[in-house]
């Protein structure tokens, strides 16, 4: 066993090969990390090649058939600052990231402490560098992780053209028991176009690291993986795009911005593949209003956006409400207000999403409460808001956004948009006739007989301007009910476990109470997770139902004025013991921190 | 069914042989008597008439304003949307679906000032749209004050009683600048001839910007002399882009006709169907 907060010798050149053969052997006898998982961060500078050498390593480790995921932390920077890989691999489902890190490799100091925040370290944990780059600084040394210095480049440069970032990959490959075939297959997939050389050069590297983990001790283990077939490797925002595509998005207008980016980008030759299309907008009022253009012409549209750019689209958004086109609008929050943390995450849009809109403005706010979800959810919310002919605004974050996650995969749920259509030859059409439903049937252009008027003026049945009171009435009670009435089925919220014990949640707070809840359980402790993924309309009903015998509830959130504590607490009498697990971002909520109210609480 | 056919509609393509008439609704606009937008509805319904185009497939997109009451007293399909954004709506409309004639109205205030990015980037853009512009250089659904293309010295509103002290804006000559394909100006005392600028504006691909003169009785009486100072271009509509704009930078602003024909191709969605859902999602797995 290492030495707790010294400084390991770097591994000779011998024996090297031998030893990694026989850990990857006798793997399944050596013990797996915390709750059968390994968690890694790879610090360096920006174009270091940690992003590369962290996704390589994910895919390797799909290719293994291991689940997992990768989460990204940058600096402001365009090009180069600095840049953090996070991942955790393990044999079973992840949905957040772990407790701590088990595994750091920093190529160099200054960039590492730049997430120190984001780092947690223990005396277990590893940390691996490179002696060139200095001593270790405080933040490390203060954690009594057990240091090793790995000289990168003395070693690479025994290489010709090899790069660090390989031979770290080597290294983690070698120390969680990565087979080296799998890591040098993804390698050679990734470097096919690059020429032979340049894969040699990273073949090489990645040979040497294994090598040169053989020497270390042994930590943390991957298990067997278990998986073999029907898995995927996603990112939030990818799935974001592909739930869009299913339900029946054909035409998005959006404007770039972090961290929703990606979902454009991914959107943008796949909508064409399908016979739809992706426009650049010059702004987000533009592309707000262009995807209301679109939907009033028949087709089911999307915009994606972050903080700033839905704040520019709310008028819109209520423009959306009054004429009843529906549209969806997906939210990857980030760091606020203002220009904020664009390229890291928080869950403080909540308000502004549930009401930022002017006038009584009924519309509908969902949440996807981890990577694979935001398949599911992004296709709820487009039948959702051509169902209900209104604006949907879903709401992701940056966390799960830009999150890569090996994960099963997600089914496609058959929600399709299915807007309810006037047919041709009407006589007398009433556009916004008033129906029990609320919901009336709209005139698509091109339909002889349907011609109206959509309007964000309040109006008459027929869709004349009015500023009647009864008019006014009419449709505002029309709108409510519309979304009032909507039967959501079972996918208001996602319900796990019993017990007297609630822990009550959103978004991607979800993926650590979900394992702060697994632990709890497994230990014992009976709980309740209650996850919402219909923010609006609140289901005050059906939230009561799932509350009920609960004695003591836990509100987990990441935003800094309790935003979602305060919005659940105005529509539902919670038990006089409550607790709130509130922070803002960029810290990520840890699965220990929930665990451990819950313990106390036991 | 495919998801993307669900709410799409056939749309018959056939003229039809209706009068101007047929074009308008019944609901009576909220316009002062002697306000020049009733003359450009009658050109808009002439126009429409004129090409016979079927009701059902053309739109009129607008924003907020007194001119952008003009769907409502049509009987097309329409949206009045919010103030400055009728360009981008219009634009998703056409983009989603372009086999519609899709015409935007408004005013000045509407279109240079809240909505002048929008002016700009559709421009640019070249999307099949037909934008007629109702310039009366006043704001007068908020009762009379200074727009983006009111006279600097201008003293009629409370809000700048000094003038606004800022140049006017020129909308012909940003409009040729950032890319527009079809560059037209009437006066509203001249219907006929503005019935025939849509037309022509209608038949020209890509994005085609018309300004209409139409004078604000109530905030501004004085341009009823607007109909003695305009007269027609005596010059062909060019398509060189140096000429139109030494014809446009010379005039006083009250030269009617084309002024600009351009041969750019109008901005369209890009091709068809390759692939499957199916082949898409194949991309994901491990």
């Amino acid at each position: 066993m290492a030495h707790t907060g010294g400084v390991l010798g770097s591994p000779g050149s011998s024996e090297k090969t031998d030893k990694s053969d026989q850990i990857n052997q006798n793997i399944s006898s050596i013990p797996t990390g915390p709750e059968g998982s390994v968690s890694i961060a790879l610090t360096g500078s920006g174009g270091s090649g940690v992003m590369t050498a962290g996704q390589m390593l994910l895919d390797a480790s799909a290719g293994a058939g291991y689940q997992g995921m990768m989460t990204r932390s940058l600096g402001p920077q365009i090009r180069g600052g600095e840049a953090a890989a996070f991942l955790r691999l393990s044999a079973h489902e992840v949905t957040c990231p772990g407790d701590g890190i088990d595994i750091l490799i920093s190529f160099d100091w200054a960039s590492t402490e730049r997430f120190s925040a984001e780092i947690d370290l223990g005396p277990d944990s590893l940390v691996l560098f490179d002696p060139a780059a200095g001593d270790a600084p405080e933040m490390i040394l203060n954690t009594g992780a057990q240091l090793i210095d790995l000289p990168f480049k003395e070693m690479i440069a025994e290489i010709e053209g090899g790069r660090p970032n390989m031979l770290a990959l080597g290294v983690v490959a070698g120390l969680i028991g990565l087979p080296e075939d799998a890591v040098l297959a993804i390698v050679e997939k990734a470097l096919k176009r690059k020429g032979p050389k340049a894969l040699e050069a990273s073949s090489a590297g990645i040979r040497a690291g294994f090598g040169a983990s053989a020497a270390m001790p042994a930590t943390y283990r991957l298990g067997v993986g278990e998986k073999a077939g029907s898995r995927w490797n996603i990112s939030g925002n990818e799935a974001v795009g592909l739930g869009a595509l299913r339900g029946g998005i054909r035409f998005v207008a959006a404007y770039p911005i972090t961290p929703a980016t990606e979902i454009l980008e991914w959107l943008a030759p796949n909508l064409e593949h399908l016979g739809g299309e992706l426009v650049q907008a010059e702004d987000e009022l533009a592309s707000i209003n262009m995807a209301i253009g679109g939907s009033f012409g028949g087709i089911p549209t999307l915009t994606a956006t972050s903080g700033p750019g839905l704040a520019l689209m709310l008028e819109s958004i209520g423009l959306s409400v009054a004429s009843e086109t529906p549209v969806v609008v997906v939210n990857v929050q980030r760091g606020g207000p203002s220009t904020g943390i664009p390229t890291k995450s928080e869950q403080s849009d909540l308000n502004i999403a549930l009401f930022g809109l002017h006038g009584d403005a009924p519309h509908i706010v969902t949440a996807a409460n981890s990577v694979s979800d935001c398949a599911f959810t992004a296709q709820w919310s487009v039948y959702l808001a051509e169902a209900t002919q209104s604006p949907a605004i879903v709401l992701t974050d940056q966390l799960m956004g830009q999150t890569r996650a090996v994960v099963d995969e997600p089914a496609d749920s058959g929600h399709v948009a299915a807007r309810e259509t006037a047919p041709a030859g009407l006589k007398d059409y009433r556009r916004y006739a008033v129906t029990e439903s609320g919901i009336s049937p709209m005139a698509i252009p091109g339909t002889a007989g349907g011609e109206y008027v959509a309007d964000g003026l309040e109006h008459s049945p027929i869709g004349r301007p009015s500023s009647q009171a009864e008019d006014h009435l009419a449709q505002l009670e029309k709108r409510q009910r519309k979304l009032n009435q909507f039967d959501y089925e079972n996918h208001w919220a996602d319900i796990e476990g019993d017990g007297d014990t609630a822990v009550i949640t959103w978004g991607s707070c979800t993926g650590p109470v979900r394992e702060a809840c697994a632990r709890a359980r497994a230990a014992g402790i009976g709980v309740r997770m209650i996850s919402l993924r219909l923010l609006a309309p609140m289901q005050t009903g059906k939230f009561n139902k799932a509350m009920k015998g609960v004695k003591r509830a836990l509100v987990v959130e990441q935003s800094h004025s309790q935003q979602f504590y305060r919005y659940i607490r105005a529509y539902f009498d919670l038990p006089s013991k409550v607790q709130v697990c509130a922070k803002p971002g960029p810290l990520p909520v840890r699965p220990a921190e929930i665990f451990e109210q819950l313990k106390k609480w036991s | 069914m495919q998801a993307q056919d669900i709410a799409k509609p056939p749309v018959a393509q056939a003229p039809v042989a209706l009068s101007p008439k047929d074009y308008k609704s019944d609901y009576k606009p909220i316009w002062c008597p002697g306000c020049g937008d009733y003359s450009v509805l009658s050109s808009i319904t002439r126009a429409l008439s004129e090409l016979g185009i079927r009701r059902e497939n053309a739109a009129v997109i607008s924003g907020i304003g007194c001119s952008s009451r003009i769907p409502a007293y049509t009987s097309l399909y329409g949206f009045h949307g919010v103030h400055g954004r009728a360009l981008a709506l219009a634009t998703g409309l056409k983009l989603a679906r372009p086999e519609l004639t899709v015409l935007v109205t408004g005013g000045d205030g509407d279109g240079f000032s809240i909505g002048g990015n929008h002016f700009l980037h559709a421009c640019r853009r070249n999307a099949d749209l037909t934008y007629v512009v109702m310039d009366n250089q006043v704001y007068g659904m908020t009762k009379g004050q200074a727009s983006p293309t009111t006279a600097s010295q201008w003293e009629g509103s409370k809000l700048t009683p000094h003038g606004t002290g800022v140049s006017p804006f020129q909308p012909m000559a940003v409009a040729l600048a950032a890319g527009a394909n079809f560059l037209a100006r009437g006066i509203s005392s001249d219907p006929k001839g503005v019935a025939q600028l849509i037309v022509d504006a209608i038949r020209h691909p890509g994005f085609s910007f018309v300004q209409v003169l139409s004078q604000c009785v109530t905030y501004r009486p004085e341009q009823q002399e607007w109909r003695t100072i305009a007269r027609p271009s005596q010059k062909e509509p060019t398509s060189n882009i140096a000429r139109a704009g030494r014809r446009i930078l010379d005039d006083d602003g009250f030269t009617t006709g084309v002024f600009y024909v351009g041969n750019r191709p109008a901005y369209v969605p890009p091709g068809e169907t390759d692939k499957t859902m199916a082949g898409i999602e194949r991309r994901f797995a491990v």
